[in-house]
């Protein structure tokens, strides 16, 4: 049979349309399939409609603290529905953009659930349209890039219902603003719910099992969020278990086992459900074709290689970081691969910046202090607090802290944290100072703007060299 | 807007050039066309147009300037309207510190003369002017001794006390980053290799000094190295040391050619006299034809079988070597080979072949016959896969068929081959073909 495409990508987040464009940059006559939205979980139901949402909270925080910065502001206050609205608005209009970006780039996109059976060079693919009928295509080659969805767990009672018990979907879109919620997990989806609803008044109490929250980050930063959530009036639970989530009539249940071994049943109006995710793996006869999966994941090589002829597979489906920019840039890796062109670069996880977009924000890169000892490195550290940094404090913003620590041997950045304002946005020089391999003396002889947050970057490395300048 | 005029590279071996002579002095107009300078290249003298016109501003570079790097700015034009005194040359950044040099292993530019390479570094796109049509070349990382290196990969580099010079980058553009010095073991080379890569001006060639205490300076007179002969050091250290090449050696009657010669030159218009050489020239073209498989060059990426037999010919010039080449000599007469050979070869003397005139070739072929030579065996030409090295034809003693002794006309030939390529039983049989065509030279009329 001869081939309709040299490539069918499916999946439209921002995995399989980033890949999509590029494969169309470098030639290959691409199609993408998609069962809902064009844009995927990202654009439609995460990163940037709870951008949205965050932003409205960030404004409702400021209009509350309008005296601080001498404004007078009667009664600041916010309509749910609108809120809402605007954030499903902004996901529609990127969601137009990818449809335009397939146009522009001459990429086929096929409506519906695609399925894969045997065939050659690689795995044909079968689409079923929103009609019911099924169409095959043969393709050169297929890359898997259907994402990810939030975790249940039956065995613990932790199901979502989508409608009192929420995943990050019910709790972007809420019918009624609850006045007690629970937030089972405190990862970055888990604490940018929390944050939002706390601003929204809700009384929000987070559970986490390990025993801090943000437990990836450093644990000097996960503490810092802690105090200042706390702060905000955010209850949290660490070290605690969650069993036995149960949905009643207008309220929910939950058996909590606090860290002393104390349990007792609580009750909240609605819970959100963040503690994990779990690959799409099902319903693509991906068994069939002898594709190896672990852990719900698809295992691949550095290059996105499934190890089935022609089939390959990026994005959250291939394990954790669960992040957007993992997805787009292993999706480019695997396309140049493919196509033989480009400096292709197998897929390196280590200098993915992390981001959470709450209040104050966190963001970080490589690795934290203690994996930094547990490695075995002989390491400095340097740290700059936000109250010595001119902007911050013009901001009103002077709580926050940045980090970084080196290989005291060669001056190896080995990671960087940040906690505070415009963080998110700041982590960025250290990414590009670790992929282009600076040592210390390189950011420490580099110019930073001022007046600007990002001098505490500089402040930290001098911080780690014992000669910071403003404290 | 004033326009700079920059070193053009003229061929694609340039990295540098001496600008031998200005054809225009400062506050000339010149247009478009125009015949500017005279740069001395690595193989011959070429002559610079301008592409832009304007008033000659400024002559940053003066006359028998050596060492000029490709790029480097020359010389500035102002436009039209454009006051020409007002200009200034363009600034000069430092340029990188050089590596430590062992003095007779470069020599320095005339004491006095601008440093014209320091600029090629400030040169933006937009203000770049190339004053020839050839295509300047990025330069090698190890031209001019600098090393792409990621700041951590040298830190790591120095700790572990490994040779950056040594090892080849695995990052964007070759640049040296952590895990290429992770993975190199401590002292892979030799410290002194870093001073060679500096000093040498190929990066390649160890470094060449006479010790004082061995030879007295006043006991010699240093001649410095002019552009061919630096690329004739530089490109058969090169193949000597990268082609594993082997030679084989085969005796020839030429008593048949010789006499065939003379019937051509007696049957050819006047002014055509055809030589020994010219008829090898064909006989090698016709093997070549004969056995493809010996018409090739080695590439990482696969072997290039050449469809023409383009033939460089080893001509001796004043102070070096040059190979200017028949192209297509499969498809030309004795006549036309003859003629042309004639002019390339007074040209190459004069040093006025132009660079696609000596480049491009698929096999080589070198004549030491008149100066008596027996039998040698050349450098092969790289990327060429094999090269001729043609004896002296003497009268030597041979056992005919029959058993007797008798007096013919006999010449020695080596082929070296580069293994890589060509097998010895490839290198044999074209061998055998080149003979045939050598003593049944009625066969190249077939």
């Amino acid at each position: 049979m001869s081939t309709q495409y040299d490539l069918i990508v499916i999946g439209s987040g921002p995995g399989g349309y980033v890949t999509a464009i590029r494969a169309s940059q470098l030639g290959m006559k691409t199609a993408i399939v998609e069962r809902e939205a064009l844009g995927g979980i990202c654009l439609n139901w995460g990163c940037i409609p709870t951008k949205a949402l965050l932003r409205s909270a960030e404004v409702l925080y400021l209009a509350k603290h309008a005296k601080d910065f001498g404004l007078v502001i009667d009664k600041a206050d916010f309509d749910l529905q609108a809120v809402v609205k605007r954030s499903r608005g902004v996901a529609s209009q990127l969601s137009n953009g990818v449809k335009f970006l397939m146009k522009k780039n001459k990429i086929d996109v096929l409506e519906g659930t695609a399925r894969l059976e045997k065939g050659a060079p690689a795995p044909k693919v079968i689409v079923k349209g929103k009609d019911g009928k099924d169409t095959s295509y043969q393709s050169r080659h297929v890359i898997l890039a259907t994402g990810a969805r939030a975790r249940d767990i039956p065995q613990a009672g932790l199901v979502a219902d989508g409608k009192l018990i929420w995943t990050y979907r019910e709790a972007m879109t809420p019918d009624v603003m609850p006045k007690r919620l629970l937030v089972i997990g405190s990862g970055a989806i888990g604490i940018e719910f929390a944050s939002f609803y706390n601003e929204l008044g809700a009384e929000v109490t987070v559970v986490e099992v390990m025993d801090r929250i943000l437990p990836v980050e450093d644990e000097e930063i996960s503490k810092l969020a802690e105090k200042e959530f706390k702060k905000q009036g955010l209850n949290i639970v660490t070290g605690a278990k969650v069993e036995n989530v149960k949905a009643g009539k207008s309220t929910v249940t939950a058996d909590i086992t606090d860290k002393t071994g104390k349990k007792s049943t609580q009750e909240f109006d609605r819970a959100i459900l963040a503690v994990g995710i779990v690959g799409n793996v099902e319903n693509l006869g991906l068994e069939a074709l002898g594709a190896k999966i672990e852990k719900t994941h698809v295992v691949v090589d550095g290059f996105g290689k499934t190890g089935v002829p022609g089939l390959y597979a990026i994005g959250d489906l291939t394990g954790p970081p669960w992040l957007a920019h993992k997805a787009s840039h292993e999706g480019v890796s695997c396309v140049e691969a493919i196509a033989g062109k480009g400096h292709a670069e197998p897929f390196d996880a280590s200098n993915i910046p992390g981001c959470t977009y709450a209040h104050p924000q966190v963001a970080s890169v490589g690795l934290t202090e203690k994996a930094a000892k547990e490695k075995g490195y002989d390491i400095k550290v340097g740290r700059f607090s936000f109250i010595g940094n001119g902007k911050a404090i013009a901001l009103g913003e002077q709580d926050g802290l940045t980090k970084v620590i080196f290989d005291k041997k060669t001056g190896e950045l080995l990671g960087a944290h940040m906690i505070g304002a415009e963080v998110t946005e700041l982590i960025q020089g250290y990414v590009i100072a670790r992929q282009g391999e600076l040592t210390e003396q390189d950011l420490a002889h580099t110019v930073f703007a001022h007046p600007t947050i990002s001098e505490t970057m500089h402040e930290a490395v001098l911080d780690a060299e014992g000669r910071v300048l403003h404290l | 807007m004033s326009i700079n005029i920059t070193m053009p590279a003229l061929s694609p071996t340039m990295e540098e050039g001496t600008l031998s002579k200005w054809l225009v002095k400062e506050g000339d107009t010149i247009s478009s066309g125009d015949v500017i300078a005279e740069i001395e290249t690595d193989k011959a003298t070429m002559e610079v147009e301008a592409v832009d016109e304007g008033t000659v501003a400024k002559l940053l570079v003066p006359a028998g300037t050596e060492g000029v790097k490709v790029n480097a700015v020359i010389a500035v034009l102002a436009e039209e309207g454009e006051d020409a005194s007002s200009i200034k040359a363009p600034e000069a950044k430092a340029a990188p510190a050089p590596e430590p040099k062992a003095a007779e292993a470069s020599p320095k530019p005339t004491s006095g003369s601008p440093q014209p390479t320091s600029q090629s570094q400030t040169i933006t796109q937009t203000d770049t002017k190339i004053t020839a049509a050839a295509t300047p070349l990025p330069s090698a990382s190890t031209s001019d001794g600098r090393i792409k290196a990621s700041p951590l990969a040298r830190r790591i580099a120095g700790n572990k006390g490994i040779d950056l010079a040594s090892l080849s980058g695995t990052g964007p553009r070759g640049r040296i980053i952590k895990r290429d010095v992770e993975n190199a073991k401590p002292g892979a080379a030799p410290v002194t290799a870093t001073a060679a890569a500096a000093s040498s001006p190929d990066g390649l060639i160890l470094p060449q000094v006479l010790d004082d205490r061995v030879y007295a300076p006043d006991s010699y007179e240093l001649k410095p190295l002019d552009g061919v002969r630096k690329v004739v050091a530089k490109r058969l250290t090169t193949s000597f040391m990268q082609v594993p090449h082997f030679p084989l050696t085969v005796d020839l009657s030429l008593d048949r050619l010789l006499a065939s010669r003379t019937a051509i030159n007696n049957a050819a218009d006047k002014g055509v006299k055809v030589s020994v050489n010219d008829m090898l020239i064909k006989a090698c073209a016709l093997a070549l034809m004969d056995e493809p498989d010996c018409n090739a060059s080695y590439t990482d990426k696969g072997i290039a079988y050449h469809k023409h037999a383009n033939v460089s010919v080893a001509v001796a010039i004043d102070g070096g070597l040059i190979t200017p080449v028949i192209f297509k000599a499969e498809t030309k007469g004795l006549a036309e080979i003859s003629i042309e050979m004639k002019d390339l070869a007074t040209r190459a003397r004069d040093r006025k072949l132009k660079p696609q005139e000596y480049t491009g070739g698929t096999f080589s072929i070198s004549n030491l016959g008149m100066f008596g030579i027996k039998s040698f065996a050349s450098i092969i030409n790289q990327p060429e896969g094999m090269i001729l090295s043609v004896g002296a034809g003497e009268k030597r003693a041979v056992v005919d068929a029959k058993g007797g002794v008798v007096a013919a006309t006999v010449m020695s030939v080596t082929l070296t081959c580069d293994h890589r390529v060509i097998g010895g039983a490839e290198g044999a049989k074209w061998l055998q073909a080149f003979k045939r065509y050598v003593e049944t030279p009625e066969a190249m009329l077939l």
